[in-house]
């Protein structure tokens, strides 16, 4: 696909950014106005989330980065790894549905973008199991996604899309879907991956205690078209556990987020 | 439903065919019953042939017609077997048609636009009115394949073709993500999801492609040349054995429900592990 141009290495000034949009606007056919202007720079290794009211054009943005869908207006650039490796990938994307292919099992859906990139038998293999371990799908790799539960299927999402070793995770309301102690559960198995392997990741939410629990800094966007409404930075030392969960910190930082995302729904029935 | 316990965070493979007390005496009955107003009908019928003495070129009684199975056995099995070859040719032509051309307007929408009305007109024309014609211009045993797959490839064809358009969007933008070729994505997405539907096309394309090659005999019958099982129905019909026309028809019902069978049994084999279809029942 011819993208926009890549960042880069040499582009200095901006070698610690993962992903830099600038004046990204995107219409629909429909005439609606899904998107921006709209900017976000993402450093390498950062973890951010997108809050913002349905409809305001968060997945959009995701769907831009990953280049899933082009921008009306505007550039979008993603990194390229320093490194190009055989079968790897630089962007993982998870969508909100597990969206995995219900007629192979846990092991071939986690197979499928290597298979896509032609990846040697036996090292996709290793690859596999790798991320299946990852996320403690080890004993499950010869299920069928109908005989997971929804966690389970989220997990073999977050494998696939792991599998190629991205620097980029995206992640387009993964949890939104599961109930509350499964979430918990890959909140805290997502800040334990992303503090092992630094990836950076784009998580986009309507959960104001999600984003702030996981992310270095929220971006809250208002609502449709979506435009950056606000940045917060949550400065919160790390592992963050359940400790954090329940501490007045934490509570602080959501009141914060809280009170910003306020005027993102301003003039919107039944806010 | 009859699903007790419906566990998902329990992964471990569901073991099939755990079926309740109630469930399998829900599934006697049903077998049963048919079953048993079958054995009502056919008393009902030599009753009303034995008690009003009709002649057998009248009303045949059940007996006289097994007696005739039997008796006349290989001619019928000859013809039975002509006509299921016909329609095996038939179904096969048409399988591989239909996929074959939904996988073209898959690939290009210009090539569906100027075909698929065409089609469209070549299954709304009654095929009995064709098959005359079909006669006319091929040689007879080509004339009934061709018959059988004008019948049958219609279903394949619009099944197929919901089928790949019924790809989850997600999974096709997750196949372009990752720079999937074309071919990949056909093979990789687009097949398997169409699986379902490709194999519920073809089994109404068997049914079909059975009364294709009936109708094709039919309408050859009487150039004479034919030997199926429809053209000893309509020679038969001309010569008063009427006891031999409902043997022939028997057998042809019997092909029916064994093609329906069979494809039914493929496509439960073939979804079992993975489609709501296959699992409904056992889960």
């Amino acid at each position: 696909m011819a993208g926009p141009a890549a960042l880069s290495e040499t582009d200095s000034g901006s070698a610690g950014l993962a992903v830099s949009l600038r004046g990204v606007t995107k219409v629909y056919d429909r005439g609606v106005s899904a998107l921006g202007p709209f900017d976000l720079d993402v450093c390498k290794g950062e973890f951010v989330s997108l809050l913002g009211p349905s409809g305001c054009g968060k997945s959009t943005a995701l769907r831009l980065i990953a280049r899933l869908s082009a921008p009306t207006s505007g550039t979008v650039r993603v990194s390229r790894p320093a490194v190009e490796v055989s079968g790897g990938h630089s962007i993982g994307f998870v969508f909100q549905e597990p969206t995995l292919m219900p007629w192979t099992s846990v092991r071939e859906n986690v197979r499928l973008p290597l298979k896509i990139a032609h990846v040697a038998a036996a090292d996709a293999n290793a690859r596999i199991d790798r991320a299946l371990a990852q996320m403690g799908l080890a004993e499950f790799a010869d299920a069928y996604p109908r005989e997971l539960s929804g966690g389970m299927k989220m997990r073999v999402s977050l494998a696939r899309a792991l599998v190629t070793d991205p620097d980029i995770l995206l992640m387009d309301e993964p949890f939104a879907a599961l109930d509350e102690i499964t979430r918990f559960r890959l909140n805290n198995d997502l800040l334990a991956l992303w503090r092992n392997l630094r990836k950076t990741v784009i998580f986009v939410t309507h959960s104001v205690f999600e984003s702030v629990y996981l992310s270095q800094r929220v971006v809250v966007m208002t609502s449709r078209p979506g435009r950056l409404s606000a940045e917060i930075q949550i400065d919160a030392p790390e592992p963050r556990g359940e400790e954090f969960r329940t501490s007045a910190e934490y509570a602080g930082y959501c009141r914060k987020v809280s009170n910003a995302l306020i005027p993102s729904y301003a003039g919107q029935p039944g806010a | 439903m009859n699903s007790p316990q419906d566990s998902p965070l329990q992964a471990p493979p569901l073991s099939a065919g755990q079926t309740t007390p109630e469930s399998r005496v829900l599934r006697l009955v049903r077998i049963l019953l048919p079953v048993a107003v079958l054995a009502m009908g056919i008393a009902a019928w030599e009753l009303v042939v034995r008690l009003n003495e009709l002649p057998p070129y009248v009303l045949p009684a059940p007996s006289a017609v097994f007696r005739t199975l039997i008796a006349d056995w290989p001619v019928l099995s000859q013809s039975l077997l002509t006509t299921l070859v016909t329609t095996l040719e038939g179904f096969v032509a048409a399988a591989l048609g239909g996929v074959g051309l939904a996988l073209l307007f898959n690939q290009s929408k210009w090539l569906e636009y100027s075909l698929f009305p065409y089609a469209v007109i070549l299954q709304v024309t009654p095929v009995i009115a064709i098959a005359p014609l079909l006669l006319i211009y091929l040689p007879q045993q080509t004339a009934v394949i061709v018959c059988a797959w004008i019948v049958g490839f219609f279903p394949v064809l619009s099944n197929t073709t919901l089928g790949l358009n019924s790809v989850d969007r997600n999974l096709a933008g997750l196949f372009s993500l990752y720079g999937a070729s074309r071919l990949q994505t056909l093979f990789y997405l687009k097949l398997p999801a169409a699986l379902p539907y490709i194999l519920g096309g073809l089994r109404i394309a068997g049914g079909l492609s059975l009364i294709g090659a009936v109708v094709a005999e039919i309408a050859a019958g009487s150039a004479g040349a034919g030997s199926g099982l429809a053209y000893r129905i309509a020679e038969s019909g001309y010569r008063l054995n009427i006891p031999r026309m409902f043997a022939a028809l028997l057998l042809l019902s019997a092909a029916g429900i064994v093609i329906y069978g069979l494809l039914a049994l493929t496509s439960h084999l073939v979804l079992r592990r993975w489609h709501e279809s296959a699992l409904g029942k056992e889960n």
